[in-house]
């Protein structure tokens, strides 16, 4: 599958100091294949214009497209366009979420849960919604295989905790949390759920109506998709209830000197011109990776996932974090040479990896590390990128005279 | 190796990894008049650096922290280089300098670690500078 697939991406045909680019490092960005490239140009070639504003031609294709756009990634996850909000990244969306439902519903001394895994997104946010509001927040730890410790979890809900959130995917160890039993429990215990899809949403399909969350965020980037273009789902009853978030231009119905009113739903939170050319690009990547399905495409990276861990398990002094059952990444640190140092000589080699904490400072610290190595996976890498991968890091050893 | 095509293993040269494993001056200075400490916000790495001036002149400094192969070596071989300086002359120095102590070529992404040690040690010696 991968190496046909990989034709369909320019940038893997680049070299890195004279090597062939093996790119390792989706799980922070992943790249783009010529259709979304194709499908951001056509719409400044053929139709950019400002969208739910003017009566003209090109506007009105650039509306059409821009919803079509909702449309598309709506059904992608099963949900309906009115609860698509278009956001610039999932940070924006749990931004939305902290500071507009989170600022109208919490009070002081109500309870925040969250898990250990998190990445810095789904943390920060909800450190300054507890500040402001005098909430309190806490964490489902995770045991030594690196999976959630759900008898904590269910310790927790007890607290009948006003807001639930967790991710898919962790970002560092590739755990598959059970998103839609976390989901019943939480709202069983009378809790909002939040689900960061941000790992898992170009690595399984995702129905929202199944895992039953309230929100679910996810960036375009990591899919496939454009830079500065991501989607925030959200339950329309909720949506409905809550406060805007940035005001201005577009998310209106009316306005007067002295008061607005607020367009109805996903628009009353899109103030301002949009992303238009990031939302097409946006479902083109959906388009392309529906051409595969979510199925095989589950299979291909799961596939590669599982060959990876058994090759790297291989390297002496090598350290991986988490257990085998995982999908996507693989995050490790080895014996005597800092991360760092590990990815700068693999980077001689043309692997690109990410080293540092991924954004997940306090997993790092649950683990007794400061930071690792990761190397993630997508729908066009192949068993002959884990190779060298693995060649590599062998080489790093070789250099470090171990 | 080539430079050009594995430009990055340049920089382990033997006496990298010897400041590395072994680094020079590790630790905390106990009557130290000068402290400071910083984070490379990008990988996280860490270094703390405590100093002892005595008239105008580094006595004795130390560093601890955790960090890269790269960023540990530099700061090895800045604290051997200092000790016995006169501040002023500290102070003076400027990045090319610590990177010349290196002596192996340091690539572009990796120069905040190269020079994480250097940016500590100057905000210890304001920080001495300012009890003055």
């Amino acid at each position: 599958m991968a190496k046909e697939v990989g034709k369909d991406f320019p940038i893997l045909s680049r070299k890195v100091h004279g090597k062939r680019l093996v790119y390792l490092d989706s799980a922070a960005t992943s790249q783009k294949p010529e259709s979304v490239l194709d499908a951001e140009r056509a719409y400044y070639e053929t139709m950019n214009a400002n969208v739910h504003r003017g009566v003209h031609t090109l506007s009105a294709e650039a509306t059409e497209a821009y919803e079509n756009a909702r449309k598309k990634v709506a059904a992608f996850i099963n949900s309906s366009p009115e609860e698509i909000i278009f956001t610039r990244n999932a940070t924006e969306g749990i931004n939305l979420v902290s500071k507009t439902f989170g600022m109208a519903n919490l009070k002081r001394g109500d309870l925040i849960v969250l898990t250990v895994m998190e990445h810095h997104s789904n943390i920060v946010p909800w450190q300054q919604l507890a500040n402001e509001r005098g909430a309190l927040l806490a964490f489902v730890d995770i045991d030594g295989r690196g999976v959630l410790d759900q008898q904590q979890y269910l310790s927790f809900l007890k607290k009948k905790p006003k807001i639930v959130v967790f991710t898919q995917i962790s970002n560092v160890l590739g755990t598959l949390n059970p998103v839609k039993e976390m989901t019943r429990r939480a709202h069983d215990a009378g809790a909002v759920v939040l689900v960061d899809a941000c790992q898992s949403v170009s690595h399984t399909a995702i129905d929202v109506k199944d895992i039953g969350c309230d929100f679910l965020v996810f960036s375009g980037h990591k899919m496939l998709g454009p830079t500065g273009i991501g989607a925030l789902y959200g339950r329309k009853e909720l949506l409905e209830h809550m406060p805007p978030f940035l005001v201005g231009g577009d998310m209106i119905r009316e306005v007067t000197l002295s008061k607005s009113t607020w367009n109805d739903v996903p628009h009353k939170f899109e103030a301002g011109t949009p992303n238009v050319a990031g939302a097409i690009g946006l479902a083109a990547a959906v388009d392309y990776l529906q051409t595969y399905g979510m199925d095989k495409v589950a299979g291909h990276v799961r596939t590669l996932t599982d060959y990876a861990l058994r090759q790297l398990k291989k390297v002496p002094g090598i350290s991986i974090l988490g257990s085998d059952d995982r999908i996507g990444l693989v995050s490790f640190v080895m014996e005597g040479i800092p991360p760092h140092d590990v990815a700068s000589i693999l980077d001689d080699h043309g692997v690109a990896v990410r080293s540092g904490h991924h954004c997940a400072m306090p997993l790092h610290a649950r683990l007794g590390l400061e930071s690792s190595v990761r190397a993630s996976f997508q729908i066009y890498n192949t068993k002959e990128d884990i190779d060298v991968l693995v060649d590599a890091l062998l080489h790093c050893r070789k250099v470090f005279g171990l | 190796m080539n430079n050009k095509t594995f430009p990055n293993e340049q920089m382990y040269q033997e006496i990298i990894l010897d400041h590395f494993r072994n680094p020079k001056n590790s630790g905390v200075v106990k009557n130290a008049n000068g402290h400071a400490h910083d984070v490379n916000t990008a990988c996280g790495d860490e270094v703390g650096i405590t100093l002892l001036v005595k008239k105008d002149i580094i006595k004795d400094v130390k560093f601890d922290g955790k960090g890269c192969a790269i960023s540990i070596a530099a700061t090895s071989m800045l604290t051997e280089n200092i000790i016995g300086n006169k501040v002023a002359d500290v102070i003076a120095m400027d990045k090319q300098e610590v990177l010349d102590l290196l002596g192996v070529p340091i690539s572009g992404m990796r120069l905040k670690c190269a020079l994480l040690g250097f940016k500590v040690l100057k905000m210890a010696i304001v920080e001495y500078e300012g009890k003055k």
